[in-house]
C-alpha cells in the first residue's frame, strides 16, 4: 500500500459513515412513523374521524393530499 | 406518469415494489464497483494509490448537484404545478443530498492533503462547493423551523430556486475562473480524458452511487407520506376528543 493509506482509508471510512447513517436513519425513521400510524388506526382513528362542522386545520389539504 | 404518480396510494403501492429491486441492484453494483476500484483498476502514474479516492469523490459531486437539481425542479413543482409529491420529494431529498456534498468536500480535502499539499484552498470550485453545503444546510434547517408543510413547503422552493443559480457555477467554476481543480474530465467536449481502465469503475461507481441515492430518496418520501398522514389522523383525533368533551 501507498504512503497515503491513512488519506484513503479515511475518505472510504467517512464514505461509509455517511451513507450508512442515511441507510439507518431512513430504516428506523420509517419503522417510527409506520408505528405511529398503526396506534392510531389501531384507535379507531381515521379519514372519517372528523366531528360535523368543525373548521380544517391550517395546512391539512397538504397533508391530506399527500397522505 | 407525473400525473399518475400524483396519488400518493399509487405512488406508495409502486415504490414498494420498486425499492427492493432499486436496492439490491445498488448494492451489487457497489460490490462490483468497489471490486474494481481495489482489484482491477491501476494505480495513477502521478497519483499513485490516492487515486482510490477519486472513485467516491466524484460521484459524490455528482450526487450533491443531481438532487439539488431534482429538488429544483420539485421547487418548480410545489410552486407552478402545485403537484401534490412535489414538496414531499424536495424534503426527502434535502438530507441526502447535503450528505454527498459533505461526503465529496471531506473526500476532497483527504486527496487534497497528500496531492496538492492542503485539505482547503479558496478556489472556485472548492468554494462554490462549500457554499451548496450551506444552501442544503440553510433549506434543512428551514424545513425544521416552520411546522406547517404547506408554509415550510412554500419558503423552501424560493429559497431552493434562488440557490439554484449556484449550480451552473459549481459546474463551470473550473471553466470560468483559474482554478487549482481540474477541469472537467469525462462529461466533455471531445471525450473523456480518462483512461477506460479507470473510467470503467469510475461509471460503475457512479451509477451504483446513484441507485443509493434513488433509494434512499424513494424510502424518504415514502417516510414524509407515513409522517403527513400520522399528522392529519392526529389532528382529526384531537378534533373528535374535544368535540366529544364539548
Amino acid at each position: 500500500m501507498s504512503t497515503h493509506t491513512f488519506f484513503i482509508a479515511a475518505a472510504y471510512a467517512v464514505t461509509a459513515f455517511v451513507v450508512g447513517g442515511l441507510a439507518l436513519r431512513a430504516v428506523l425513521d420509517h419503522r417510527t412513523q409506520a408505528r405511529a400510524l398503526e396506534a392510531l388506526e389501531a384507535r379507531g382513528v381515521n379519514r372519517r374521524s372528523r366531528p360535523k362542522a368543525s373548521p380544517r386545520p391550517d395546512g391539512e389539504r397538504s397533508a391530506q393530499s399527500a397522505g | 406518469m407525473i400525473r399518475d404518480l400524483a396519488n400518493p396510494t399509487r405512488f406508495m403501492s409502486l415504490s414498494r415494489a420498486l425499492l427492493p429491486w432499486v436496492s439490491g441492484l445498488a448494492a451489487l453494483l457497489l460490490v462490483a464497483g468497489l471490486y474494481m476500484v481495489w482489484f482491477v483498476a491501476p494505480a495513477d502514474y502521478q497519483q499513485g494509490e490516492t487515486v482510490k479516492i477519486m472513485y467516491i469523490h466524484v460521484p459524490a459531486a455528482w450526487l450533491s448537484l443531481f438532487f439539488y437539481s431534482l429538488m429544483a425542479v420539485s421547487a418548480l413543482g410545489t410552486l407552478v404545478w402545485r403537484h401534490p409529491l412535489a414538496d414531499v420529494s424536495q424534503k426527502a431529498a434535502a438530507p441526502i443530498g447535503a450528505a454527498f456534498t459533505l461526503i465529496c468536500l471531506v473526500t476532497g480535502s483527504l486527496w487534497g492533503k497528500p496531492m496538492w499539499g492542503t485539505y482547503w484552498q479558496w478556489d472556485a470550485r472548492l468554494t462554490s462547493m462549500l457554499v451548496m453545503f450551506l444552501i442544503y444546510a440553510g433549506i434543512l434547517a428551514l424545513w425544521r423551523a416552520i411546522e406547517e408543510p404547506n408554509r415550510a413547503a412554500r419558503a423552501v422552493s424560493i429559497l431552493t430556486l434562488v440557490g439554484a443559480v449556484n449550480v451552473p457555477i459549481v459546474k463551470f467554476s473550473v471553466d470560468w475562473w483559474n482554478t487549482l481543480h481540474q477541469p472537467a474530465s469525462v462529461f466533455r467536449l471531445g471525450g473523456p480524458t480518462i483512461h477506460p481502465s479507470m473510467l470503467v469503475p469510475l461509471l460503475v461507481m457512479a451509477v451504483a452511487f446513484t441507485l443509493v441515492g434513488v433509494a434512499l430518496h424513494l424510502s424518504g418520501m415514502r417516510t414524509e407520506i407515513l409522517r403527513r398522514r400520522v399528522r392529519t389522523l392526529t389532528i382529526l383525533e384531537a378534533e373528535r376528543l374535544d368535540a366529544q368533551a364539548a
